[in-house]
């Protein structure tokens, strides 16, 4: 008998795309002992989510296990039979989804859905895990613990089922916990109690856990040992510490790396100049709700304004009024000194030019059945009158200057490519324009870091080479470190604070920026446990309570 | 009911196979995770199919004359029903076959990836549409044309009250059934799918628009469109056609209730586009191109309508498939195509007599089941393809 | 107010104009017609006292907005007016004063037929279909899945009557278990009556089955791809109780609505198979006043299917309003 927990090996899974079975992890080993936490990192299409399940004997359909051992605590997983396996799930291992929201059952309140494990695998009756559910829920500082399960899922934050789904996890007291994900789809802010809560939690009862992630930050807070996946393969594993100080292989260097991109400081801007856009006061409404109240900066030629804050905080409905789709209530644009007529029907084709978009989802900013020659094509041809041979040549240029190979490129449908590859695409197609000003939404968030930085790498050679202005969107401070020049921070429609982003690093700040700053998980392992010192315990609570309201 | 205790029995012993397949399933394959894992309803189900396969080879060979050779008529039955699935099955299969070997690369990818059913499908559209483009060379006989000997029995056996010169016999005032039914491809399905292209242009042409403008005009035709829904839509043809029959009668009868039907289905169709259209809309490249400041032409046909297409085609299969069984119906109720236009709806109508001698003249008894077939036939073709296109469009593999 | 009571008495609402429309449409439809009624009816031959008297005895010299309200007034209180067939007929014979049948009575009887045909129907269709869906989302892509895919394909593809003739040619025909003719008198034990429905009711079972049952099997898988129900699964719930536990509750909304959607199609296939089995429904009434335009049967009768549809709409409507947890417990 090993003394793993799980021990893997040569593990090899598949997926059937078009009748056949393709790869998706090839051969890997790895070992959990008892009580320990393993950190699992890659990037979207390393087969993360996918070994986690796995380490649970489970596949998805479509996948399935075809060669290696799966070893649970002496428990040959591969060969235990669906009921086994089934007695197992839920009592000795347990699962934290990615999308709390999602993975509760709307139809179900919250302490039913906890007491249900417990109960149905007969370990304790339904009052006395409830009790204990109620118990879990205040260890994790959810907010009246006595009540909240109680509700259904859709009365409930996104940030608290989070908490709710760790300690339905802890419900049986299982010997393992597979955490999937589980702060991507929350905002920083909120991440940090969540992550708070799992650590301690985790801790507490001496729970082993896989904790599955692409961001190294985070893991860097929860694991003990970090193994570093790439398309299926290991890259390499060592204890948390040594892999941050000292890794071996390439890959994992560049993945560190992405962090330290930076932007050299421009000269600060001339006061006389005018500014390329400027948003004067302008408080905008859905309906009868202003989302947007008395917004005004400045961006001038050649640089870039960040506009960062949390979902909600009115960042893309201000980008929705400056390109004329939500006409602001109150407030004027200039473009140039001039001022912008405020619905987008009533600007000229000029004007129309010289404002472009690039978008977070490339998927639905390509129309899916034009070839990318079509999709550059038609702003060239829209705007400057090119047609035929003259079209082609400029859409090439165009391509060139995304670096991607127009003899390669030119027909392929958007479907065809990877996701960075058609965010360049977005690019292209607003540079077509060749307009002063383009307004960037979000535009690396769903993409992974090392082709993100590619993205903000090439962005910032075409700000130079092009003399353009960008209004950066985005929730990401890595990002704004990156490439902004100003930064304006909003939350809840307002602007609460604006500067150069000089001033915007350094303290003092306004105390929400310094909640946001702060909150930004770094690659220290012992960041997260001097910031709860720092901040004291009581106060992550706190802030729970302060965002619930 | 004294049948409880058979059945009763039956799920005993079938259950009792099912424990011993398993069991046997266990031992034979080294306890393989589909035996291990396969609950008993699982093991019962696969019994039961196996024994009703068994039932049926069983009667198939049973002899489908009795000694005092008197025709068994459900056995006789039962064997054409029997080998129509098996031919239509392999017809399917070569024709998949043939698809596999000859065309382009691209066509030769889609057969590959096709199922049975939709081969199947593909091949019996293919068959009508023949049919119904070429229906006056191949029809021996007009469709109108009476002869002197009516009700002739089918099958062309003069000893047996038929006649070769036509095969499938006569109707009750002596036209030739085959004529007629090959007629029929072309008056029936023309007519539906004629139908079916108007209600689109109407129903297509606003959904869009009320997509895409937004604003009053969508929710006029939104409201206009609840009402119309609001009655049955057999119910409102019939009620329309019965107004509109104080005007015209025949022919102009018939064109009236394309443009009846073709309008109630509309709504249908102007749901689904505005619905897909509205999807559409939403995405960024629709607001991409809105602020570069297209015009509404180039917004409806070169942006949204080149993504709608796989939508409305699996919708036009369905639509035509339900245009075509709603006019079968007024047909077979007297208040559709009318005569002399040869049609499958009205010659149900018209043979459906003859069901009643099925036990002792079986191939007489067929006729109106022919008719009634054909019209089945084709609609299950279109829905086997819509099915298809259907699967591959919203890409479940399960 | 609690908004599911606010959002069903708006539903409500919205269903009772949306039957006031209806009403005006197919009043107005009819009123389309050139003419008169009068001459129609009686032919060319008729003298003008007739016709004068007929069009005094049916409110044709009315203009036509009174005699909407005239009629809808009626309607509410179940006078549905008289039969033009049955007016013609006293009118032709010369005798004004005898016992006319009004078309609500003539509407009555064949109405409740209707009904229990429907009723018998949905008796058996709606939990054969709901148990055949469940299983087919359960062992999907299995055998017994594929074959139920392809029979029920092919029965909702097959027009009413051509399922109508099968059942008559194996059930009552070759095997003569069921009558194929389903006379059915007032004064008939439920026993015999369930007997002659069952031919007709067997047909429909068929169409809706079909069509419910895809639904259902769609609805269900449809929802077993959710997270949750992936979640359930990993916290090791057995495949049954997920099934009903975890994924029945949320399909509740679709599949109602699929079975009103069934029971409102059964309005209309009832036509024509009553025609097939010459039951005597409301179904045969409309197909034959149709053909001798006999307009305020006509009239009648369409008002009757399209309330009953608009009826079930707006059940289903309001039953998946009530089985919508985010509606029942607003935030």
């Amino acid at each position: 008998m090993s003394d793993f927990l799980v021990e893997m090996r040569d593990v090899r899974i598949e997926g059937r795309s078009d009748e056949t079975w393709m790869p998706i992890i090839n051969g890997v080993d790895l070992t959990l002992k008892k009580g320990e936490v393993l950190g699992l990192i890659g990037e979207s299409g390393a087969g993360k989510s996918t070994l986690g399940l796995a380490a649970m004997g489970f596949c998805r359909d479509g996948v399935r296990i075809s060669g290696g051992s799966v070893m649970f605590d002496g428990i040959d997983l591969l060969a235990a039979s669906a009921e086994q396996k089934r007695q197992l799930l839920g009592k000795r291992i347990a699962y934290v989804a990615q999308s709390a929201a999602a993975s509760f059952n709307p139809a179900h309140k919250l302490i039913d859905q906890h007491t249900e494990a417990p109960v149905q695998h007969g370990i304790a009756g339904k009052a006395e895990s409830a009790a204990d559910g109620v118990e879990l829920y205040r260890k994790l500082r959810l907010p009246n613990p006595d009540e909240i399960g109680f509700r259904y899922p859709h009365q409930v934050s996104g940030g608290q089922l989070q908490r709710a789904m760790t300690a339905m996890a802890m419900a049986c007291r299982p010997d393992l916990i597979i955490f999937d994900e589980p702060t991507t789809a929350l905002d920083v802010t909120t991440q940090i109690e969540v992550l708070a809560s799992i650590r301690q939690i985790v801790e507490e009862f001496d729970t082993a856990a896989i904790y599955i992630t692409h961001d190294l930050a985070v893991v860097a807070q929860m694991a003990d040992r970090i193994k570093v996946l790439l398309k299926g393969d290991e890259v390499e594993e060592a204890d948390t510490r040594t892999m941050l100080s000292e890794p071996t292989q390439e890959y994992t260097k560049s993945l560190w790396a992405v962090r330290a991109f930076e932007r050299p400081e421009k000269p600060p801007v001339a006061s006389d100049a005018t500014p390329v856009i400027s948003v004067q006061g302008i408080t905008a409404a859905y309906g009868t709700v202003d989302v947007l109240s008395d917004v005004s900066f400045d961006i001038h030629a050649g640089r870039t304004v960040a506009v960062v804050g949390e979902s909600g905080s009115g960042k893309s409905t201000t980008a929705r009024c400056i390109t004329g789709l939500l006409p602001p209530r109150i407030g004027t644009i200039e473009l140039d000194g001039e001022p912008l007529p405020l619905d987008y029907r009533k600007r000229s084709k000029e004007q129309l030019r010289q404002v472009q978009m690039i978008y977070q989802m490339a998927d639905t900013a390509l129309n899916p059945r034009k070839s990318i020659g079509e999709i550059i094509g038609r702003p060239v041809e829209f705007y400057m009158g090119l047609r035929g041979g003259a079209k082609r040549k400029r859409v090439a240029e165009l391509m060139d200057q995304i670096e991607l190979p127009a003899d390669q490129y030119i027909d392929r449908l958007p479907s065809e490519l990877s996701g960075g590859q058609k965010q360049r695409i977005g690019i292209a197609r607003a540079l077509a324009a060749e307009p002063k000003f383009i307004i960037c939404d979000e535009v690396t968030s769903a993409l992974d870091q090392l082709v993100a930085e590619g993205i903000l790498k090439l962005l910032a050679r075409l700000q130079d080479e092009l003399g353009l202005s960008y209004m950066f969107i985005t929730h990401d401070l890595a990002t704004v470190r990156a490439i902004a020049d100003e930064v304006v921070v909003m939350k809840d429609g307002v602007v609460v604070e604006q500067g150069p982003k000089r001033d915007m690093f350094k303290p003092p700040h306004h105390a929400y920026t310094d909640l946001l700053l702060s909150s930004v998980p770094e690659m220290d392992p012992d960041w997260l446990t001097n910031l709860l010192k720092e901040r004291g315990v009581d106060n992550i609570g706190d802030a729970a309570v302060g965002k619930m309201s | 009911m004294s049948s409880v205790p058979w059945i009763l029995g039956a799920i005993v012993v079938l259950l009792a196979g099912g424990w011993i397949m398993r069991l046997a399933g266990q031992k034979l394959t080294g306890n393989k995770p589909f035996f291990r894992d396969m609950p008993l309803a699982v093991a019962f189900g696969y019994v039961l199919g196996a024994a009703l396969v068994l039932f049926g080879i069983w009667f198939y060979f049973q002899p489908a004359v009795t000694q005092d050779g008197v025709p068994v008529a459900s056995v006789q039955f039962f064997r054409w029903a029997v080998q129509g699935v098996l031919i239509g099955a392999a017809a399917a299969y070569l024709f998949r076959l043939v698809g596999r070997v000859v065309g382009t690369a691209g066509s030769r990818k889609v057969f590959r990836q096709m199922p049975l059913t939709a081969a199947f499908g593909v091949l019996v559209i293919l068959i009508y549409a023949f049919l119904a483009i070429f229906a006056p060379a191949l029809a021996p006989h007009g469709q109108e044309q009476v002869f002197g000997q009516a009700n002739i029995v089918p099958g062309g056996n003069p000893a047996l009250g038929g006649n070769p010169d036509f095969p499938l016999g006569t109707d009750q005032i002596g036209r030739d059934i085959l004529s007629r039914l090959i007629y029929g491809a072309q008056n029936t399905v023309g007519i539906a799918f004629a139908t079916t292209v108007l209600a689109f242009v109407l129903g297509g042409t606003f959904g869009f628009l009320a997509a895409t403008l937004r604003g009053w005009m969508d929710q006029a035709l939104s409201r206009l469109v609840d009402v119309l829904m609001a009655i049955p839509s057999l119910i409102f043809s019939l009620l329309l056609i019965t107004v509109a029959s104080a005007w015209v009668s025949g022919f102009g009868l018939t064109v009236a209730m394309v443009v009846i039907i073709a309008v109630i289905d509309s709504t249908r169709v102007f749901r689904l586009a505005r619905a897909v259209g509205m999807n559409i809309v939403v995405m960024d490249y629709i607001e991409a191109a809105k602020l570069r400041g297209e015009g509404l032409p180039y917004l409806i046909f070169r942006e949204i309508l080149p993504n709608a297409t796989a939508p409305l085609l699996a919708e036009f299969g369905l639509r035509f498939c339900f245009v075509f069984l709603t006019i079968s119906a007024l047909s077979f109720l007297g208040l559709g195509i009318q005569p002399p236009l040869a049609d499958w709806g009205t010659m149900v109508k018209d043979l459906s007599a003859f069901i009643n001698y099925a036990s002792f003249a079986p191939l007489a008894a067929s006729v109106p089941l022919l008719a009634a077939g054909a019209i089945a036939l084709l609609t299950v073709a279109v829905n086997f393809v819509v099915d298809w296109m259907l699967n591959r469009s919203s890409g479940l593999k399960d | 107010m609690n908004p599911v009571i606010k959002i069903i008495l708006q539903r409500l609402a919205l269903g009772l104009l949306t039957l006031f429309i209806v009403s005006i449409v197919i009043f107005t439809a009819v009123n389309m017609l050139p003419g008169d009624f009068a001459e129609a009816i009686l032919g060319q031959g008729a003298t003008p006292e007739a016709v004068a008297a007929i069009r005094r005895d049916l409110g044709l010299d009315q203009d036509p907005v009174t005699r909407y309200l005239q009629w809808l007034a009626g309607a509410l209180q179940g006078d549905l007016g008289n039969s033009f067939a049955q007016a013609n007929f006293a009118s032709f014979v010369g005798d004004d004063s005898g016992v006319r049948t009004s078309v609500a009575q003539q509407i009555a009887p064949r109405f409740a037929n209707t009904m229990f045909l429907a009723g018998v129907t949905a008796a058996i269709a709606v939990p054969f279909a709901v148990t055949l869906g469940v299983l087919a989302a359960l062992y999907r892509n299995s055998v017994f899945d594929k074959v139920a895919n392809v029979s029920t394909l092919t029965s909702i593809s097959s027009p009413e009557f051509f399922l109508a003739y099968v059942l008559i040619l194996f059930l009552a025909v070759l095997n003569p278990l069921l009558p194929s003719l389903s006379n059915i008198y007032a004064d008939m034990g439920f026993g015999e009556r369930l007997q002659k429905t069952l031919l007709p009711a067997l047909t429909l079972t068929l169409v809706v089955t079909a069509h419910m049952m895809r639904m259902t099997r769609a609805a269900i898988i449809n929802l077993l791809a959710s997270p949750y129900i992936e979640m359930a699964r990993l916290k090791g719930i057995k495949p049954m109780r997920v099934i009903v536990h975890h994924a029945l509750p949320n399909a509740l909304a679709p599949i109602i609505n699929v079975i009103a959607l069934n029971l409102a199609y059964l309005i209309t296939g009832v036509v024509v198979v009553e025609v097939v089995f010459v039951y005597p429904g409301i179904g045969q009434l409309f197909v034959d006043s149709v053909k001798i335009r006999d307009i305020p049967v006509v009239q009648a009768c369409c008002l009757i299917f399209a309330a009953a549809y608009i009826l079930l709409n707006l059940t289903a409507d309001i039953l998946s309003i009530l089985s919508n947890p985010r509606l029942r417990h607003p935030k």
